[in-house]
């Protein structure tokens, strides 16, 4: 068993490897081991939905004492997604990334990355989830000031050492805890809590709070998010923005299921404010700029905050609805960061007053574009209307009005925000009278630019257009995730 | 012996919050250096400290016969040392490019990726 779980964080880093052996042919390694990637996942999520949860005991040492890995249904969704991702910016990054990106590492760099989210979302262990951490921060510092141009180290700063203040506040956390508790083990934690004291377990959840938080960009703790995501290669910053911060809210909603429930009454009416505030400042952040990857990045926080109410709800349809976004939200924003990619490609720029004409010229980019904004927004019948009616359905259950409102304004202000996109980069004409048409782009690199777009605004729509399917996994994860029942049995052995 | 941990790692806590609060990049690096020494500190203690009992088994025994140190903490500390120190080189490096790059290490001044905003206001249009 223990190889299907082993095999997503194996193949990336076997990948990173030979993508390092082989500097001319790179790309093409990237792209294979991606391939590969995508269809283990896929094994593990069929080996998920037909047992259940699925856990592997690395080295043959039984939990607690070794370090297991276990996939649930989330797990396994979230591996998926990577997959799905990771194949589609590596066809995008056959034509983005320049050979001399390429010689300075990029593959390698990218490849550990995917590793490191891999393994974030795979691990069973605390203290590996750190190390997972670790490993994801290292390969982004890389990604993130590959080149060297000045914003990027300017942006890079702020990244590092907000981040590195966050893995301190993580690493403290998990001394305490295992002060508190004696093990690391998360299933064995969930049990170990149980026993401790309730108002030390709300100070050292706090600490994971705040460290998680920092990792996912919520309100008040996200401002190297908009520092950093639009200053490196337009490959990394839509990995970025479809991924890294997501691992945050795993990571959230792993321990605060599963080790912190205990403090529901502490935690519960924080994580809704966080929620909500993180909802409405990205929102209103998005609308004050003026740079095509900066709106969106701005937007990233707001949809953060989505997933968080999600958990704060504390109700299975509110998990749900996390799962639900975070599927919907890591396709369409990577997706729009692709496409900010090839509108600055052609329009010589990402700089909203200083391009335009797309439309005219591009009127396929502008579809392309239009997709994934209209799902971000939440038009029906794409995959961001059924994530937001989720949550809204959710929130009206239990009478959460306030959060509910907040949804529905801030869905409101999203239209705004990619209306103005529209109106800057797609309709009005390019200041500078330049033409920005597909045909400039050579043969190949359009397809390498416009297939992954494309595959990714497809998945949207079907999403939207048969979402039966989708919410009936996330159903199966947020049930796994209210009872963890199974998951303690899967790891423990026993019956939990 | 807690009691003297628990100090050192306030002391450090201390002075780490204090450099980092600087404008000053350096400052804050090394801020970062004493915190994260503090947390290894955390882990250390929290794994319980016992006085000369080194976690070795005896010859021809299959477990330790007393009561020994606690050896997994070590091992954690172990990993979090090596990992902030590859951090901490990533982190220095940066610093140097930086100073290169942008000509200062006040972090006030470095707004190269978030200009401020024009005095005369946004575009207008």
């Amino acid at each position: 068993m223990s190889w299907l779980l082993a095999l997503p964080i194996a193949l990336p880093f076997g990948t990173a490897v030979a993508a390092f052996l082989v500097p001319r042919g790179g790309r093409w390694v990237s792209l294979a081991g991606n391939l590969l990637l995508l269809a283990a996942a896929g094994v593990l999520m069929a080996a998920v939905l037909e047992r259940g949860v699925v856990a592997g005991q690395m080295g043959g040492w039984p939990a607690p004492f070794g370090i297991t890995l276990v996939a649930d249904a989330l797990s396994a969704i979230m591996v998926v997604i990577t997959g799905i991702t990771a194949l589609a910016v590596s066809i995008y990054a056959l034509a983005d990334v320049s050979r001399a990106n390429e010689g300075l590492g990029y593959h390698a760099l990218f490849n550990v990355l995917i590793a490191g989210v891999c393994g974030a979302f795979l691990t069973g262990d605390l203290f590996n989830l750190y190390v997972w951490f670790e490993v994801m921060l290292i390969a982004s510092f890389g990604l993130l000031t590959l080149g060297g141009r000045p914003e990027q180290i300017d942006g890079g700063v702020k990244y590092v050492t907000l981040n590195l203040v966050s893995t301190i506040l993580f690493l403290s956390g998990i001394g305490l805890l295992y002060g508190m508790t004696g093990t690391l083990n998360l299933a064995d934690l969930s049990l170990a809590v149980e026993a401790a004291d309730p108002a030390l377990l709300t100070v050292v959840g706090t600490a994971f709070l705040i460290a998680f938080g920092i990792k996912s960009a919520v309100f008040p703790l996200f401002f190297w998010l908009p520092a950093s995501y639009h200053t490196p290669i337009f490959a990394v910053s839509a990995v970025f923005a479809g991924l890294l911060t997501k691992v945050g809210v795993y990571a959230i909603i792993r321990t605060f299921t599963l080790v912190f429930d205990g403090g529901a009454g502490f935690f519960q009416p924080v994580l809704l404010w966080v929620a909500v505030l993180t909802m409405v400042t990205g929102v209103l952040g998005a609308a004050a700029q003026a740079d095509f990857r900066k709106v969106l990045s701005f937007h990233i926080i707001s949809q953060i905050g989505y997933m968080i109410l999600g958990l704060a709800l504390g109700t299975a349809l509110g998990l749900v609805g996390s799962v639900f976004y975070l599927v919907h939200h890591i396709i369409v924003k990577a997706n729009l960061f692709l496409v900010a990619g090839v509108a600055g490609r052609l329009a010589g720029s990402t700089d909203l007053y200083a391009i335009g004409g797309l439309y005219r010229s591009a009127p396929l980019l502008g579809l392309l574009f239009i997709v994934p904004a209209f799902s971000l927004a939440g038009f029906p019948p794409l995959s961001g209307f059924w994530a937001k009616y989720v949550l809204i359905v959710a929130g009206i259950e239990i009478g959460a009005w306030v959060p509910v409102a907040a949804m529905l304004v801030v869905g409101l202000l999203t239209i705004y925000s990619m209306t103005k996109i529209w109106a800057e980069a797609f309709w009005k004409a390019h200041p500078g009278g330049v033409e920005p048409r597909l045909g400039l782009l050579d043969r190949g690199t359009r397809w390498a630019l416009l297939s992954p777009i494309a595959g990714m605004a497809a998945l949207t729509v079907a999403i939207g257009l048969v979402p039966q399917p989708f919410v009936a996994l996330a159903e199966l994860a947020a049930a796994q995730l209210m009872d963890p029942s199974a998951y303690r049995a899967a790891v423990l052995g026993g019956d939990g | 012996m807690e009691a003297l941990i628990a100090l050192v790692v306030g002391v450090l806590v201390a002075a780490a919050v204090w450099l980092m609060l600087a404008r000053n990049l350096l400052r804050f690096i090394f801020g970062l250096v004493l915190i994260s020494n503090a947390a290894n500190l955390i882990i250390f203690a929290a794994g319980r400290l016992t006085d000369g009992a080194p976690p070795l088994v005896p010859r021809g025994q299959q477990a330790p016969v007393d009561a020994v140190a606690n050896a997994l903490p070590q091992a954690l500390v172990l990993t979090a040392i090596v990992i902030g120190f590859g951090l901490f080189a990533f982190a220095l490096v940066l610093v140097f490019r930086a100073h290169a790059t942008l000509g200062t290490l006040d972090s006030d001044e470095m707004r190269l990726a978030e200009p401020r905003p024009d005095p005369r206001g946004a575009p207008g249009r």
